[in-house]
């Protein structure tokens, strides 16, 4: 066990753990941030899916120790008022059905608007490939991101 | 106007007075702080008092209405559409109604079960009745205010309304006289003409929460003491655990008890839905998931082997053995031996399909807290009743001191049918005399099925020298459940027809996998149809058309479990929609129709050919469901529908080797991924009153037929054998 300086969501904390702990489990265990979701573990499904400095990054793959001083965000960071444009352009387009993975494809779409405001569709393809979405709701997701897109 | 007897279900009523929901959630910390309830209310105002009208809505004394949804929410979307049919009797503004997930009680709901595509089905008479009653106490309570006949009354938009009197007052002021009325005995029902809110586009109740991260999902359960379970299964069907030597897991940091235990203790009765392979496990405990994770690679479990390790090679060559011996006959007309032995031309094609695993993105998990004389339990199943009752028995408690909380479920598609991990968190709980959230890891997920069967099927059709269908001959088996139902289409519309169906028996657990058979058997039934329609000389929708006609003047047999003109329906209008008759350069179309659940589906896939690759632009989809609820979740619905049965057909098995599932995790099983799926989906419906029935499963099974026929448009090559971008047979 060893403590870990962490900047999450804009927030100072301090957990003790193992520095092998994803970011994943501190984040639901010990910060009682459940947003971020366990799909697989292997970093292969994207349903963990949070921004390390802005860039999508698989949590349940991210050692604790590996983090050092990057900001941490998650879903439930990711506005303050559930108004970021992805976040309206899901509700817009009324993307969800299970809805478990939707936080996960929520902060690879964020991610990828920042980094590219105008994605193509091929473009999107390619960011959003590691989100698997069970239910189906692809074209949706794809149509959101387009919106998203278009009202920043 | 039709009139309603309340005769059905009337126990909800009579409850009337009795504390309705939000008891049932308390103990809970994030559902207590946190309910849909809460965050819709911030933007409306709290009343300051309820009255409870019946088990299904109270009403708060400003006309804020609170309904309760009965049924386990899968992503199917009843957690909105089935509150939508009470709002739309009631007569209440939907932008005055919060949702809330009713808890599990048999005394007041009838069927708390998601599964079968049935929840809008089974739901719509009491739905209806228990906002019709309510909005009749409410006029009543008025008429009695005023001093004026019911019948001079009228409602709009949460208002009773006397037009002669110029007079209008708020459900909310009517409230509390409202919740002392007795109960009607006839109530008037609103005609389809006049919905206001079913057939709209109403938006997810749980969507600011999914786009929040806010706490839903079994899986996001926590509680004070609360420890997190961890279970090892056998790694291979047909094992049990023989001895474990737990030293070095105990050892290690957070862990607090590692133990064997049986969920199903000898004796107990079970239900169907206690389906499972694995009785006897070994549960770790700790304070974090991560800790129990690693604690679980320290056990050293020793396993015996108590039966047949199976594996898919094996499985292939029973099938193939099966279909080539006689099996039980489960329908026969006219004469089809005579007709085949006379045919100018038999065709005979072979289909398979592969175990899939059902894949939830929430793993397994469940919360249960144990007492001496009670029980607490939480978390995502589809079938609470039977949860419940099974518990009881294996805890030793009386079923009523047992309680079922059903959570949002980040998917079913079946697998929480078989709630035997809410079973294994209960008893492992009253072992360990602690709370605890079990959780599955992917791999036990995954490696613990219970698996959609593996199938496969034979169908002939003899065709005469005029190119004549003269008869149709099925024969399928599958591990444990043979695929064929044999009074589906296209029996009824050949003359000489033959179904066959055995079973193979395994060790391998399986059960319901959305749309269970007409999954697999849709696509083998639709490519088949093409194929004959192709021999035929004939346009596959014409065709499917002809033996619908044939269908509705003179059916053959006594017995077909489907509406052919209603099939007929949706081929007609997907015809017109998809513009059929029109070719488009480059894009190669396929068609399939099915009828599975109560609902109709016919569904068109447009591919094109790019690098030298298949590739689907979009899925054209025609539904007869009755009336549509809600618009834009049931073209949602749909559309996952046609995502998911193109990706499993054309990506994903579970094969096995020496009884071990040789998938374990997303890496080597192939779901359906962004670039993977349709650019396009569009969904219609044929416009009519019949009665609403469910969307959950039919949308799936006809698109892997249009699949592949229109694969075999595109590239010459008819496909057989699931997964489809499988180099080879994998089953097959």
């Amino acid at each position: 066990m060893a403590n870990f300086d962490l900047l999450v969501n804009k927030q100072k904390h301090q957990v003790d753990v193992d520095p092998d702990t994803p970011i994943l489990w501190v984040l639901r265990d010990h910060l009682n941030l459940v947003g971020t979701k366990y799909g697989c573990g292997i970093a292969q499904c994207g349903a963990c899916t949070i921004h390390l400095d802005g860039v999508a990054a698989r949590s349940c793959s991210v050692p604790v120790s590996s983090v050092g001083g990057k900001a941490i965000t998650t879903i439930e960071g990711l506005s303050a008022k559930a108004d970021h444009p992805v976040q309206k352009a899901w509700i817009e387009h009324d993307v969800p059905q299970c809805g478990y993975c939707q936080a996960g494809q929520i902060m690879s779409a964020s991610a990828l608007l920042k980094a590219n405001p105008n994605p193509s569709d091929e473009d999107i393809d390619v960011a959003m490939h590691g989100n698997i979405c069970r239910c189906g709701t692809y074209v949706r997701i794809k149509a959101a991101i387009k919106t998203a897109a278009m009202s920043k | 106007m039709t009139t309603f007897k309340t005769t059905y279900n009337r126990r909800a009523f009579l409850s009337a007075s009795a504390a309705t929901g939000g008891g049932f959630m308390l103990g809970f910390s994030w559902l207590a702080s946190c309910t849909a309830a809460e965050e819709q209310v911030a933007m409306l105002t709290m009343p300051e008092a309820w009255f409870d009208i019946n088990a299904f809505l109270k009403i708060g004394d400003n006309g804020i209405v609170t309904i309760y949804s009965p049924n386990p929410e899968i992503g199917q979307n009843v957690k909105t559409s089935m509150p939508m049919i009470v709002a739309e009797e009631l007569d209440v503004d939907w932008k005055n109604v919060i949702v809330e997930q009713a808890g599990l009680n048999t005394k007041k709901y009838t069927r708390q079960v998601a599964g079968g595509s049935q929840s809008i089905r089974a739901g719509w008479d009491s739905l209806r009745m228990a906002g019709a009653t309510a909005r009749r106490m409410l006029m009543e309570a008025a008429a009695k205010q005023w001093q004026v006949p019911v019948e001079e009354l009228t409602t709009d938009a949460g208002f009773v309304k006397h037009a002669g009197k110029n007079q209008s007052i708020g459900y909310g002021e009517l409230a509390a006289a409202a919740a002392g009325m007795s109960i009607p005995q006839e109530v008037a029902l609103k005609e389809a003409k006049d919905y206001k809110i079913i057939g709209t586009n109403v938006k997810n109740v749980d969507g600011p929460k999914i786009v929040t991260g806010q706490p839903l999902f079994g899986l996001d359960t926590q509680q004070e003491g609360m420890q997190i379970a961890m279970i090892i299964h056998p790694p291979a069907f047909g094992m049990k655990v023989k001895s474990i030597d737990d030293t070095a897991a105990r050892s290690m940091s957070g862990i607090t008890n590692v133990f064997t235990f049986t969920s199903y203790p000898e004796g107990i009765e079970k239900t169907w839905s206690d389906a499972n392979a694995f009785p006897e496990l070994v549960a770790v405990l700790g304070n974090t998931t991560w800790e129990v994770m690693k604690a679980k690679k320290a056990v050293k479990v020793e396993w015996e082997t108590i039966s047949k390790a199976e594996n898919t090679a094996d499985h292939i060559a029973g099938f193939e053995k099966t279909l080539s011996e006689k099996m039980e006959v489960a329908r026969r007309d006219g004469d089809p031996e005579k007709a085949f032995s006379a045919a100018a031309q038999v065709i005979e094609k072979t289909y398979s399909a592969p175990f899939l695993g059902q894949s939830t993105m929430e793993p397994m998990n469940f919360f249960a807290d144990v007492k001496a004389d009670s029980a607490e339990l939480s978390g995502p199943i589809q079938t609470p009743e039977n949860m419940r009752k099974t518990a009881a028995l294996a805890l030793g408690l009386p079923e009523d001191n047992v309680n079922v909380m059903m959570t949002r479920m980040g998917g079913g598609f079946g697998r929480r049918l078989y709630g035997h991990f809410g079973i294994e968190a209960a008893m492992i709980s009253q072992k360990a005399n602690v709370p605890v959230k079990l959780v599955y890891s992917r791999e036990d997920d995954m490696t613990q099925g219970t698996y959609r069967p593996a199938y496969m099927v034979t169908y002939r059709a003899a065709l005469d020298e005029n190119k004549n269908l003269t008869a149709i001959h099925i024969k399928g088996t599958g591990i444990r459940e043979s695929p064929v139902f044999e009074n589906r289409f296209p029996a009824g519309a050949v003359d000489n027809y033959l179904v066959e169906k055995t079973q193979l028996d395994s060790n391998i657990s399986t059960g319901a996998w959305r749309a269970p058979r007409s999954n697999f058997i849709a696509g083998a039934e639709q490519s088949f149809l093409d194929e004959v329609a192709e021999a035929m000389g004939k346009d596959p929708i014409d065709f499917r058309l002809e033996l619908f006609d044939r269908a509705i003047k003179n059916p053959v047999g006594e017995k077909n479990d489907y509406e052919a003109d209603r099939y007929a329906g949706v081929l007609k209008l997907i015809k017109e929609k998809a513009a059929w008759d029109k070719e488009t350069p480059g894009v190669h179309r396929g068609v399939a129709a099915y009828y599975c659940h109560n609902s109709y589906v016919a569904q068109i896939v447009d591919l094109v050919m790019e690098a030298g690759q298949p590739v689907v632009k979009k899925v054209w989809g025609a539904v007869d469901c009755g009336i549509v609820i809600n618009r834009d979740a049931a073209c949602n619905i749909m559309e996952g529908g046609a995502v998911d049965g193109i990706g499993h057909a054309l990506f994903s098995a579970i094969t096995f080797k020496d009884g071990k599932p040789e998938q374990e995790n997303f890496n080597n099983y192939r779901l359906i991924r962004h670039g993977e799926a349709p650019a396009e989906i569009e969904t219609f419906f044929v416009e009519n009153e019949v009665h609403p029935t469910g969307l959950g499963e039919p949308g799936l099974p006809p698109v892997v037929g249009a699949l592949a026929n229109a694969w075999y448009k595109a590239t010459g090559e008819r496909k057989y054998h699931q997964p489809f971008m499988a180099e080879q047979k994998v089953l097959g």
